[in-house]
């Protein structure tokens, strides 16, 4: 019975995917990925990571897919330009081609690997007890390659700023997107007002629980992030200004603590992001703590987009 | 006893699966926006509703039932608006054209 969902799950999936790729209208491209995002989750669900499933449908399904309903209607205007350029049928038999090897040598990679494949879970298993949290993927994230979440977070910085540098130079230092004008007595702003507490629950209570159960700051600040967004689209509060400084420092704070407590290491542990025995785990919330809200403005601020209004006085 | 809160409960995510499938039968049969958005309500509302409380019958711990509640109400309240805002958008553009 599993296997029948399975499967069915697997040809959708794919079937969808080369729908997204070949419709030729762009929202309808857009609405199939968002689509593929989250059946996506269900298929990670189905291979128990539920952390990644949960990163999937809050980031690959949902901040993914109001950026690119963003960009769809930003090409609105330009895409009937652009489908009247057709590439020439060199270019894309060329194209073709191209994907079909990538595709090919990704598919024979995969098939080539190792059976079983070479696993380091047994070292974790043995170990995670030392970095006193309970669930694995965090323990893996925060504690054995803290690296690779460090090196995240300050990747999502850059593309902040690759975002904010489009910004013409008259409105650097302004406010990012244009200012809402909504019914302050619509069902958008009744929307903001009822559901922000309670995502600011749940957002927090999915970054406490990741110590223990699938969870984390990645996808608590995806929610916080949201909420943020959902009261400044009811017009009900202003995106700030990026020239502000306590905005500028919330979104360093959470790389530089993560680097600070990494530079520790290197003196009470030997190594750049060792932990002291003993004081992995309070170590490892301090750093979640500092990242929760660096990652909620960074993931709020790359939806609004680039800054469009004025200098403010 | 519990035989019978387990027919309870397949009778319940079964009908609740039945508005799904005729929800999405609706959503892409039914012939303009406002009907769409009508038969997208049924799924929402009444599907979910019998799925959680088939589900709710089957919660060992008050806890996990607690959270299938707040699921269902937070899919209908965002439903709602959701509705709501698509519906309005409509009509602004009809009296657009």
């Amino acid at each position: 019975m599993t296997d029948v969902f399975n499967i069915g799950l697997a040809l959708l999936l794919l079937g969808l995917a080369a729908w997204t790729i070949v419709t030729r209208e762009l929202f309808v491209a857009v609405v199939g990925f968002i689509a593929y995002g989250l059946l996506s989750t269900l298929v990670w669900v189905q291979l128990h990571g539920i952390d990644v499933a949960l990163t999937e449908a809050a980031i690959g399904g949902g901040l993914t897919g109001v950026l690119l309903i963003g960009a769809a209607g930003r090409l609105r205007n330009s895409a009937v330009a652009l489908n009247l350029e057709v590439p020439s049928m060199q270019v894309r038999w060329l194209a073709g081609v191209v994907s079909a090897a990538v595709s090919i040598a990704l598919g024979v990679c995969v098939l080539a690997l190792p059976d079983p494949a070479p696993t380091l879970a047994h070292e974790v298993a043995a170990n995670i007890a030392d970095t006193g949290v309970g669930n694995p993927i965090t323990a893996v994230l925060l504690a054995f390659r803290s690296m690779d979440t460090l090196l995240e977070a300050i990747v999502l910085l850059f593309a902040l700023l690759g975002v904010w540098s489009l910004a013409p130079d008259q409105s650097w230092g302004g406010r990012p997107g244009l200012r809402q004008q909504v019914d302050p007595n619509g069902i958008l702003a009744y929307a903001a007002r009822v559901l922000p507490p309670l995502g600011i629950i749940v957002g927090t209570y999915i970054f406490w629980v990741g110590a223990d159960h699938p969870g984390g700051k990645f996808q608590g600040a995806t929610i916080l992030a949201a909420m943020w967004l959902l009261v400044m689209m009811a017009g009900l509060a202003d995106a700030p200004p990026i020239s502000r400084t306590w905005l500028r420092l919330g979104l360093v704070a959470g790389p530089l603590v993560f680097i600070a407590i990494g530079l520790l290491g290197l003196y009470t542990a030997g190594d750049f992001l060792g932990y002291p025995p003993g004081f992995a785990k309070p170590l490892i919330v301090a750093i979640e703590l500092a990242l929760l809200p660096s990652l909620t403005l960074v993931l709020g601020l790359l939806l609004l987009g680039a800054p469009q209004r004025g200098t403010p006085p | 006893m519990s035989t019978l809160i387990d027919v309870l409960a397949l009778a319940a995510i079964a009908a609740g699966s039945f508005f799904f499938l005729a929800g999405t039968v609706g959503l892409l049969r039914f012939p303009d926006t406002l009907t769409r958005l009508h038969a997208l309500t049924k799924a929402d509302n009444l599907g979910l509703g019998l799925i959680v409380f088939g589900l709710l019958l089957q919660v060992d711990s008050v806890l996990a039932g607690l959270k299938l509640l707040c699921i269902w109400l937070l899919v209908l309240l965002s439903g709602a608006c959701v509705s709501q805002l698509i519906a309005l958008n409509t009509r602004r553009g009809d009296v657009r054209r």
